[in-house]
């Protein structure tokens, strides 16, 4: 079974599982035939997932669910058998906003519901003294980066339509923003975060992993209609994806994984950085000071690579809770169904017995237990909200 | 918008040649208004200033996903716009992203009025390809060049031919290779820097 496919992908480490099935040979290995093509945007990869020049793609969470449900553009349903990565993104601040933020702090600055208040009293202290409202940089409308900022800023009482402006940001793009003062601050995926503490320019102030204990981040997307038509290729590239991921976890092995994803076409940054973000190993200030967590960015481990429905259900919940979608049913079936945990069983041979749910769903620092079979209850409890016009 | 009038048209492309060419085929196909915006800081911003009707973007510019930005319900969109590439128009999708463009519509304006403007980009972006790929193989060319009379040089030195049979020997060797004459010129000259 020699398949040559197309995948498509965007430089940033949580691809890591992908680059690294095609360039360690795992993919080859199933009898594939894979191409890696390197993107600039995700309405490439979504525009060419959905018309076929892609088989697969790196794809956001939010966008595969977002074109299965034809939110935002046309309705292209998606299967995502892998999730290529939990978490991984982080908020970093601008030196001025870091210090605004830190003069109102009462608590720790790892809590986010801390930093979450500090904020809205900066963000008062502002419109009292007539200064422009903040700016925040995400990459895409349907993405983790959106829901993550408006979950932590609403949490505080900041609305984030009303009381600051959210503006999507290319990720090369973020960092000369927020040097430049287009930007107070942002939210992205590796490295670029670590980009902007390196050149002293930002600030991590959080780790969305402080956000929530489990986000899915990334998933490994296929037309579904091809996916039914190809289930052997589809469980070909499960298997070495997995493999990619299992071996990426292995920590002697991840020098080897930062100088594969450094090359020029792959993502393209200093092996460094990359190392850092696999290690969950962050400079979070300018000043040297560093944070770790073993939460930063999931790749295979703690069953991250299985998708989970809840996940999905949960992305769904927050295009309700800021008004790109409506909320019903039928809506939240088609979510949940874009994740496969069945395909990603299938293709590893596993029983679908092991407890999937022992590390949690998603953990969320602020408002109730998430309940995928009452979204709109979940939303209720949130006064913060938009309305679908 | 008025129905005769014509559309006011945005084109987001950081190439000013590509955005040149571009622009000329559109007016003189008669799209008077035309704007090019080469600049992608606060490009949102510029884009509700200048209230297009039309977006035409190239898909090598990352700015695109700040245009999807503009399908997101927010106070500060005055109109909603929608991709013009609609599910019933496969082919109109297939050949813009084979050009490498992509196109966006302001509710209001007609499909069928998009339609010329959009081949036109589509052709006006092939022909840009095109001349690039040609200046590419010309640079390549006289690369190639360069090479091989430094390996030709090397060989008449080395083995006292002719620049003839220096010629001949590159080229017999590259067809029993398999590989292009400058490949074979190419890895002369590695190891003859090797044999310093």
């Amino acid at each position: 079974m020699t398949t040559p496919l197309h995948i498509g992908f965007i430089p940033l480490v949580d691809a890591a599982a992908l680059i690294v099935a095609v360039d360690k040979g795992f993919t080859a290995a199933e009898g594939l035939d894979v191409t890696l093509v390197r993107e600039v945007s995700w309405s490439n990869v979504r525009d060419k997932l959905n018309i076929g020049l892609f088989e697969a793609a790196h794809l956001l969470a939010p966008v595969a669910i977002a074109s299965s449900l034809g939110l935002g553009h046309v309705k292209v349903p998606i299967t995502a058998p892998f999730n290529l990565g939990l978490n991984g993104n982080a908020i970093t601040v601008s030196p001025a906003l870091y210090a605004a933020i830190m003069g109102e702090l009462a608590g720790d600055p790892l809590d986010p519901m801390a930093t979450a208040l500090a904020l809205s009293r900066v963000v008062a202290a502002r419109r009292k003294s007539g200064a422009e409202p903040l700016t925040f940089g995400m990459t895409f409308p349907f993405s983790t980066h959106n829901y993550q900022l408006r979950f932590w800023m609403a949490a505080g009482g900041v609305d984030p339509d009303e009381d600051v402006h959210l503006v999507v940001l290319p990720p090369p793009y973020m960092v000369d923003s927020l040097a430049n003062g287009h930007v107070d601050g942002f939210c992205v995926g590796a490295p670029w975060n670590s980009v902007a503490v390196d050149l002293g320019v930002g600030h991590i102030l959080h780790f969305v992993s402080d956000i929530l204990v489990r986000a899915a981040e990334k998933v490994l997307a296929i037309r579904q209609s091809w996916a039914e038509k190809n289930p052997e290729v589809v469980a070909a590239l499960v298997r070495a994806a997995f493999r990619a991921a299992e071996f990426i976890e292995q920590p002697e092995n991840r020098g080897e994984i930062a100088r594969i994803l450094a090359q020029p076409e792959r993502i393209g940054v200093d092996a460094g950085v990359i190392q850092r973000t696999l290690d969950g190993r962050l400079k979070i200030s300018p000043d040297g000071t560093m944070r770790e967590s073993s939460r930063y960015l999931l790749v295979g481990r703690e069953a991250a690579a299985r998708p989970d429905p809840v996940q999905a259900a949960w992305l769904y919940a927050q295009m309700v809770r800021w008004g790109q979608a409506a909320v019903s049913p039928e809506a939240v079936k088609t979510a949940q169904a874009v994740f496969r945990p069945d395909l990603y069983d299938a293709a590893l041979g596993l029983s679908g017995q092991a407890d999937p749910g022992r590390f949690g769903s998603i953990g969320a620092f602020a408002g109730p237990a998430f309940d995928p079979n009452d979204i709109a209850g979940y939303l209720a409890s949130f006064t913060l909200l938009r309305r679908v016009p | 918008m008025s129905a005769d009038s014509s559309p006011k048209i945005v084109i987001v492309d950081e190439s000013p040649i590509r955005a040149a060419i571009l622009e000329e085929g559109l007016r003189e196909a008669g799209f008077k208004d035309v704007v090019h915006i080469s600049e992608m800081q606060s490009l949102l911003a510029r884009i509700y200033a200048l209230d297009p009707d039309v977006i035409v973007i190239d898909l090598e510019n990352p700015s695109r996903d700040v245009l999807e930005q503009m399908f997101q319900v927010s106070r500060a969109v005055r109109r909603p716009i929608a991709m013009f590439v609609d599910q019933s128009d496969a082919a109109s999708i297939q050949a813009s992203v084979d050009a490498g463009v992509s196109a966006y519509i302001v509710d209001g304006l007609k499909k069928e009025r998009l339609k010329p403007i959009l081949d036109l980009c589509i052709s006006r972006f092939n022909a840009f390809a095109k001349l690039q790929d040609e200046l590419d193989r010309t640079k390549s060319a006289l690369e190639d060049r360069k090479v091989i009379d430094r390996a030709k040089g090397i060989l008449m030195k080395l083995k006292g031919l002719t620049e003839e049979e220096a010629y001949v020997l590159l080229r017999s060797t590259a067809m029993r290779e398999k590989k292009k004459i400058g490949e074979i010129a190419q890895s002369i000259l590695t190891a003859s820097e090797l044999l310093k």
